[in-house]
């Protein structure tokens, strides 16, 4: 079914944060940040920068009525930098001016001294300076330190992953203006309204009813809207707040590059043991997670490394221990996957390494130690209808046909080789590292022309949110979608909502719509059974707009229905709150149930790599894919295919690079480069079939994260091929596998 | 006074000629569906078409408008993704619809202009030309595998006519709106604008394509070379092939002179930036740039070609090799032009190849590339030019190696040993592109590709390589 939402799009007709109409008067604004990674601010002189023609203002922290305090889960960031700086981009001042030309050539005459500090920009280097944000984290299962003596093969080694820059895009912007009695009106381009408007609540010491955020959609989040978009939200409600003006701020693509945080580097150690037969016995990993100058979601994301360490095997003796290292890099952040690609990579790494010593292919070890139900997890879940076999069970059918011809491909060629890689995924769906978030509300209207109109916490960011909603109520009152409009996401219409991530929004904010139309719908059956005279409700049922009473169309129709139900004084309006149930999770013992479901799933893909330039193409991606039963099955497909090349991306070409004093080199799309059409493989999704789910909104699964994790079969993919040309080559765990990488390793002396 | 039509309308504006047609629609216009991605041609967000009246017929390109200053579109049509809207979705628009090629429709009206360009430019409507359309276009969402299917589509769906012109047929198959069919005769009323330029201040900016950013700063005249026709232009007279300085990536490409000589050179120019820059880049501010990397110059360097240089008064003409002095610093005077590149045309037997690698994706600025063209005589090589770029301050003619060649036979030892020679001559830097290490591998590589690519009989990888 097409998503409706994209006929704006092709029209050029969809509105982001940067195409409002402003306001007569609007000011804009500009960020200064620190040009160092560490050190005391000396001396701060905004003087001349003032007189430069054009600008209104210039605000620090001084200037902040509340407090300066935009942390989410630890209080450590200050949203303008008070005395000391962190990190290169660390926002100091907000300069406001007629344009944001004028703004930014302004931020250029400030004058800024330090005393410059050390800068730490490695996670192991923090570590062993002590620089951690919070304590360790263990999970654990068995009793690994017995487990060794049992396993027949022990491999063990290190794993390094890279960051990955969003590039979402529309970049950070928001729009903001004061409104009536102090208040503030708010457009942002974020996935959390609630947070900005919580965070502008107490940096300018205003109660939450006086801010109103909206978003309508975004151009792009993946992650780095979830808790990023707060800073710049709030600074511009601030200044807007302080002047009386309206404000726009849209960062350029290299502030944008150059002050945000990326997905968190990781740097891991790894041992494992298996029996001879491919039976893994004993996983062992520690992460140290670079998290960057300040916790932001760190914490949360390495709860998710450490869930996820073990992928979609089980392993009866795991101990998986996670370190949250802090550098002088901006503050590392949500990005799909949160922190499970990281720890999937590095045990995907300890079987191929494994598989070397043993001298057999890792998807035997694969295979071998898939999920199945019943099975436990290192927090202490155990699976519920596993579909980690099913997936790869039809991934793999005609398996030995691809590889006979990658060895008569390879038999030819002497300078092109082809490598191929199996790689099966199991994602956990809930906010699992705050469980108070798995909740949700809606609120459905019904207007007298039997138009409705949905508002949810819900932000459309492309992945088809909005179309899904509108689908459920569709289909619950038997209308046509046209009567369905999506409000956008207002913090005045939806209290207290979590932010659109985790790939959740569709199954909470879906199932809270579903409750909000059932109300509605007894309440309209209510109506109708005692117009029919009929004494219960359960024979009615409404067929395309028309009323059917034991299957047979009855005179009244939806139209009518609702006129019928305002004249009768019954209300059109409803409200819903959904949780999703039976979640709970013991923090002292690291057990519990903290996820409502999982996802799983397969892939297959293939690259060819140049042996004599070293460069690589990966040639195709075959997902068998746990949808559920899909909602939406052209929506979901495009979330698998577009989360597997960015998986992908994030282990070949995406590559973040700084210079020795921190400072981003890769700032510009010219030197980060992301997969474009030349680039991406052929995809081809396969839809699990018979797969059923409760727990999700009309039995689909959530979509959003999971297959970016199918992207980590590229980095194999292309090793094998490595060995193909170079038999006596090991692999090498540290990804983006670029093509220096590659012609290095092929050609070392 | 700049004149021309956007969309529908007619325009005129005194707004400064080097504002970028960019901030003129969307901060001037209020026309927002052209998106604002990064400002530096990398991402298409901000395409448009621009139309230039060729005859009675109006040929269009697809442009970044981030880096398009007002003056290019004087006497032209500009259409922006409001100017291809009908009532109805056109065919491209449907098709992205129906296989949801489109996510969060940031980038959306982008890649509708450049499959819109496809339409009215393409030879043919296959599905690897189309792809090739698309180069210029991110999309961070769909992973492109939705956006394949669509062209797809499109090409099972059209077939180009025969006989009729391009652009009725289009808005025929409603592919453009009918106000396309009166653009010839709107353009022929609006004055274009003519230019005399014939010298040029010490104190003046010269823009060529401006694909490298430029600052307009208005104690400066900022001069457009595209004003200059004659600077444009591939001909071949006295045995020698001229090219004119504004002549771009594209026009080489897939010129027919180019193509006879090079007839892989599609191949390898399809490689460099993408498809709206091609259009723009031009071979003089590849060779001004004098980016030790810079794809053209690597690429003439190999043909022995000279330039051309004028200031007003006297024409000079000095050869390519001696044109970049150190980083960044040329042989040209300030009021100098460069008029056009010319080379001696290769011989029927001459070889030529062309290797560029990028440490990531073809996408980007490479992190080596290197050139060379040979003429062997009775098994020997008779003449050669090797050059090379991201090796050395400059972009880089191995004089040595090409010494020690000359006269040679083309063997294993020999190639060998001339790699080595090439070796001792560069001076790589370690930067985003790639570590000195890896540079002084690929060159090796690189050269080494030329042989096995060229000299297959003789040259067999596996003697060499392993
Ligand atoms: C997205 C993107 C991708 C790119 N990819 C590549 C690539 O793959 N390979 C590559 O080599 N380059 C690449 N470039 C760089 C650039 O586009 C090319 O070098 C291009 O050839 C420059 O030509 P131009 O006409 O745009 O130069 P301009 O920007 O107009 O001018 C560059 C300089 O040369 C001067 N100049 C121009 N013409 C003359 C003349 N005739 N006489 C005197 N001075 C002159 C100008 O004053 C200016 O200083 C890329 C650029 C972008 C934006």
């Amino acid at each position: 079914m097409k998503n409706i939402d994209t006929l704006l799009h092709v029209k050029g007709e969809s509105q982001f944060t940067d195409d409002l109409i402003l306001p007569e008067g609007t000011l804009h604004a500009a960020v200064f940040s620190s040009p160092i990674a560490h050190g005391k601010i000396t001396h701060l002189n905004l003087e001349t920068a003032k007189q430069v023609d054009g600008i209104y203002a210039i605000l620090t922290a001084d200037d902040i009525p509340g407090d300066n305090q935009i942390g989410v889960i630890i209080q450590d960031e200050p949203m303008l930098a008070v005395e000391e700086v962190h990190y290169i981009g660390q926002p100091i001042a907000l300069v406001i001016a007629k344009n944001a030309d004028i703004a930014r050539t302004a931020t250029m005459a400030i004058a800024i001294e330090f005393e410059e500090r050390p800068a730490i920009f490695d996670a192991r280097e923090a570590y062993v300076k002590e620089q951690l944000i919070g304590a360790p984290r263990t999970l654990s299962l068995g009793n690994i330190e017995t487990a060794w003596q049992n396993c027949d093969v022990i491999v063990d080694g290190k794993v390094e992953s890279g960051g990955q820059e969003h590039i979402y895009l529309e970049t950070q912007s928001v729009f903001a203006y004061p409104t009536e009695n102090g208040g503030l009106k708010v457009i942002s381009s974020t996935q959390s309204p609630n947070d900005v408007q919580r965070m502008i609540s107490s940096v300018l010491n205003l109660p939450m009813h006086k801010i109103e955020v909206d978003v309508l959609r975004l151009g792009g989040g993946f992650g780095g809207k979830e808790n990023q978009a707060t800073p710049w939200a709030v600074m511009t409600a601030l200044a807007a707040f302080k002047l009386k003006k309206s404000i726009k701020l849209v960062l350029n693509r290299d502030e944008d590059m150059r002050m945000t945080g990326k997905r968190h580097p990781y740097s891991s150690d790894f041992k494992m043991g298996l029996t001879h037969d491919g039976k893994i016995l004993a996983y062992q990993v520690t992460f140290y997670q670079n998290a960057g100058a300040i916790a932001d979601l760190s914490p949360g994301i390495l709860g998710r490394s450490l869930f996820h360490a073990t992928n979609s095997y089980f392993i009866p003796h795991v101990k998986a221990t996670g370190y949250i290292c802090c550098t002088n890099l901006p503050p590392n952040t949500a990005f799909r996957g949160f922190g499970s690609p990281q720890g999937i990579f590095v045990i995907e790494s300890a079987i191929f390494k494994a598989a070397e010593q043993m001298g057999i292919v890792p998807s035997f070890i694969q295979k071998k130690n898939l999920l199945k139900t019943g099975d436990e997890f290192p927090y202490g879940m155990k699976v519920e209808n596993s579909q980690a076999f099913s997936c790869w069970e039809k991934a793999e059918h005609e398996i030995e046909k691809r590889e006979q011809k990658i060895q008569n491909f390879n038999q030819i060629h002497s300078l092109l080789k082809k490598g191929m890689a199996l790689i099966p995924i199991c994602f956990g769906i809930s906010f699992n590292g705050a469980l108070f978030m798995n909740q949700a509300n809606a609120i459905v209207h019904i207007y007298t022309d039997g138009s409705i109109s949905v508002s949810t916490g819900a932000i459309e960011m492309g992945q088809g949110v909005n179309m899904k909603i509108r689908q459920i109520v569709a289909n619950i009152f038997s209308v046509s979608l046209n009567r369905v409009n999506i409000e956008s996401s207002n913090t005045k219409r939806i209290a207290n909502m979590s932010p659109t991530s985790a790939s959740l929004a569709a199954d909470l904010n879906g199932n809270a719509t579903k409750l909000a139309c059932l109300k509605l719908l007894d309440r309209l059956k209510t109506l109708a059974a005692k117009k029919l005279n009929v004494a219960s409700t359960e024979d009615l049922q409404i067929k395309e707009e028309i009323l059917h009473l034991k299957g047979e169309p009855t005179d009244l129709n939806w139209q009518s229905l609702i006129v019928d139900m305002y004249l009768n004084r019954i209300s059109l309006t409803s409200h819903a709150h959904y949780r999703i149930p039976n979640l709970y999770f013991d923090e002292s013992k690291e057990k519990g149930h903290p996820m409502a479901y999982h996802v799983f799933g397969t892939a297959i893909l293939e690259a060819t790599l140049d042996c004599l330039r070293g460069t690589y193409k990966i040639d195709s991606v075959k997902v068998v894919h746990d949808f559920g039963k899909s909602l939406n099955p052209l929506i979901d497909k495009g979330q698998v295919e577009g989360a597997v090349v960015q998986g992908i991306g994030w282990m070949t070409i995406e590559e973040l690079m700084y210079a020795d004093n921190g400072s981003l080199l890769t700032d510009t799309l010219a030197n980060y480069t992301i997969p474009d059409i030349r680039f991406a493989p052929d995809i081809e999704v396969d839809f699990l079939e018979n797969s059923e789910n409760p727990l999700g909104i009309f039995n689909s699964k959530a979509i959003g994260e999971p297959p970016f994790l199918y992207g980590i079969g590229a980095y194999f993919a292309i090793l094998q091929a490595m060995k193909a040309f170079r038999p006596t080559l090991t692999g090498q765990f540290s990804a983006p596998l670029t093509s220096e990488k590659v012609l290095l390793s092929l050609y070392k002396v | 006074m700049i004149n021309f039509i956007l969309n529908n309308q007619k325009i005129s504006t005194n707004l400064p000629f080097s504002m970028k047609v960019l901030d003129f629609l969307r901060s001037q216009q209020g026309i927002n569906g052209t998106k604002v991605g990064c400002r530096t041609g990398s991402c298409g967000t901000c395409l448009i078409l621009v139309g230039k009246l060729d005859k009675d017929m109006v040929s269009y390109q697809p442009l970044n408008s981030c880096l398009l200053p007002l003056a290019e579109v004087n006497g032209r049509h500009l259409v922006t993704i409001e100017g291809l809207n009908c009532p109805q979705l056109n065919p491209i628009q449907q098709a992205i619809v129906n296989e949801g090629a489109t996510q969060c429709g940031y980038c959306t009206p982008g890649i509708v202009i450049a499959l819109t360009a496809f339409f009215l430019n393409s030879p043919s409507l296959n599905e690897s030309l189309a792809t090739v359309a698309l180069d210029g276009n991110l999309c961070r969402c769909t992973g492109y595998q939705s956006i394949k299917r669509v062209l797809t589509l499109l090409c099972q769906q059209f077939t180009l006519p025969n006989e009729e012109q391009r652009s009725s047929w289009l808005i025929k198959n409603q592919i453009l709106p009918t106000y396309f069919l009166e653009i010839p005769q709107r353009l022929q009323t609006i004055q274009a604008p003519k230019s005399h330029l014939t010298s040029i201040s010490p104190n003046s900016t010269i823009v060529a394509g401006g694909t490298i950013p430029w600052q307009s700063d208005s104690s400066k005249q900022v001069i457009f070379l595209s004003q200059r026709e004659d600077l444009s232009g591939i001909q071949i007279a006295a045995n020698r092939c001229y090219i004119g300085a504004t002549t771009t990536i594209d026009a080489m490409q897939h010129s027919q002179v180019m193509q006879k000589l090079f007839p892989k050179i599609e191949k390898y120019f399809a490689l460099l930036a993408s498809t709206p820059i091609r259009h723009r880049a031009t071979l003089g501010g590849n060779i001004v740039a004098a980016s030790p990397i810079g794809d053209l110059s690597i690429f003439f360097l190999a043909l022995g070609a000279s330039v051309d240089l004028n200031d007003g008064q006297n024409q000079r003409t000095i050869p390519l090799k001696g044109f970049f002095k150190s980083y960044k610093q040329i042989d040209k005077q300030s009021n100098e032009l460069v008029e056009r590149v010319h080379f001696p045309l290769p011989d029927c037997h001459a070889y030529f190849n062309f290797e560029r690698v990028c440490k990531h994706a073809d996408s980007e600025i490479p992190s080596v590339n290197s050139a060379i063209q040979i003429q062997m005589n009775d098994g020997l090589i008779q003449q050669i030019h090797l050059s090379a770029g991201g090796v050395a301050p400059i972009p880089l003619y191995l004089t040595n190696t090409v010494n020690f060649l000359t006269g040679k036979e083309i063997k294993v030892e020999v190639i060998c040993e001339a790699g080595k020679i090439a070796q001792a001559e560069i001076s790589p830097l370690s930067d985003v592109r790639g570590s000195t290490e890896y540079k002084h591998l690929l060159l090796r590589q690189l050269f080494y590709a030329h042989f096995i690519t060229l000299f297959p009989e003789q040259i067999d990888s596996r003697d060499i390589l392993l």
